[in-house]
């Protein structure tokens, strides 16, 4: 459509010899050049030129991870929140336990199931009604919080542990250090809201220190007769190769047919 | 490399730039879409488990 057409276009590309700059030379001027220094130019501005590519490439990547990933996790968040809320208006599944509504005949969600909202008043512009996903893959840590499925159910005896990003992803427990002992974390499924009170943390955790979420935390096969909470995350922020963990213990529990609890409704 | 892509480019140099542009947004896009998603989380960054390897993929009864 433009008004440029083919004509001129053939005289730029069938001179592939043409040098840079050397445009409108009459010919025969200059001598021509030796050709192997111009194979050394054209190699050497090669080289340059993939370091560069290279450099942008990194700074792409680095783009993604620090920007572009809270963008994308901000929606699933979102998006995930909407679905739990969803599902719980919904008729509840048929119940593959025996018993009704206690915590202990909560069925287990499959992998990557969304089954319970978080709600951490200290940390409350990301972690309010933060969605939690069964499983604690990449794939589910990327819309919200994951839930270690060995680890119990919320409400149950023994240790509900989940794990969330403390950078990119939307890093909901970005603030994680800013958590105190006596600090409260709501957890409300489908059927019930229930509050855990956090009692001490472990800022110099290894990747490897798997008892913090054992049934009883730090004592393998013991039998457990507290309701614990375990949150993990990275630490340094930005980093991988520490964590860091908070435990909490059961306080309260309350029907979500009835009013939420204090800490929710208020004014937080 | 990239003179050889600028003119292998068709058209005066305006429609050239516009063009370069476009083939930088869409390989960025892929970037984006494609290959960082897929890179990530082969990266040793950002992990918050602690080993996820038992209690990840061990059935769910502890």
């Amino acid at each position: 459509m433009t008004s440029a057409e083919p004509g001129d276009l053939g005289d730029p590309a069938t001179d592939p010899s043409k040098g840079p700059g050397s445009t409108g030379t009459p010919t025969g001027a200059t001598p021509p050049r030796p050709r192997q220094r111009d194979t050394v130019r054209s190699v050497v501005r090669g080289i340059g030129e993939v370091f560069i590519t290279l450099g942008v490439l990194l700074l792409l990547m680095c783009a993604y991870q620090l920007w572009w990933t809270n963008v994308e996790s901000a929606q699933a968040i979102s998006a995930g929140r909407d679905d739990i809320i969803k599902s719980w208006h919904q008729p509840a599944p048929t119940p593959t336990g025996t018993g009704t509504a206690t915590p202990s005949a909560q069925p287990t969600p499959d992998y990557g199931t969304g089954f319970a909202l978080l709600y951490i008043p200290r940390l409350r512009d990301k972690v309010w009604g933060l969605p939690i996903h069964q499983g604690v893959g990449k794939d589910v840590l990327a819309q919200g919080a994951g839930h270690y499925r060995a680890t119990a159910m919320p409400g149950q005896v023994g240790n509900f542990a989940i794990a969330a990003h403390r950078s990119t992803h939307d890093e909901p427990f970005a603030n994680f250090p800013d958590l105190r002992a006596g600090d409260k974390v709501y957890v409300q499924t489908r059927t019930e809201w229930f509050v855990y009170t956090l009692t001490k943390d472990d800022p110099n955790l290894s990747p490897s220190d798997v008892w913090v979420v054992e049934p009883v935390p730090g004592k393998p096969g013991a039998t457990p007769t507290q309701k614990l909470m375990t949150m993990t995350t990275c630490t340094p922020r930005y980093g991988s190769t520490g964590r860091w963990a908070w435990w909490a213990a059961l306080t309260a529990t309350s029907p979500t047919t009835g009013p939420a609890p204090d800490g929710i409704t208020g004014t937080a | 490399m990239y003179a050889w892509m600028w003119r292998k480019l068709p058209g005066p140099w305006p429609v050239k730039l516009l063009e370069a542009l476009v083939a930088f947004v869409a390989v960025v896009a892929l970037l984006f879409s494609v290959v960082f998603p897929w890179l990530e989380p082969r990266l040793p960054f950002n992990d918050v488990t602690v080993d996820d390897g038992p209690s990840a993929t061990a059935p769910a009864n502890p």
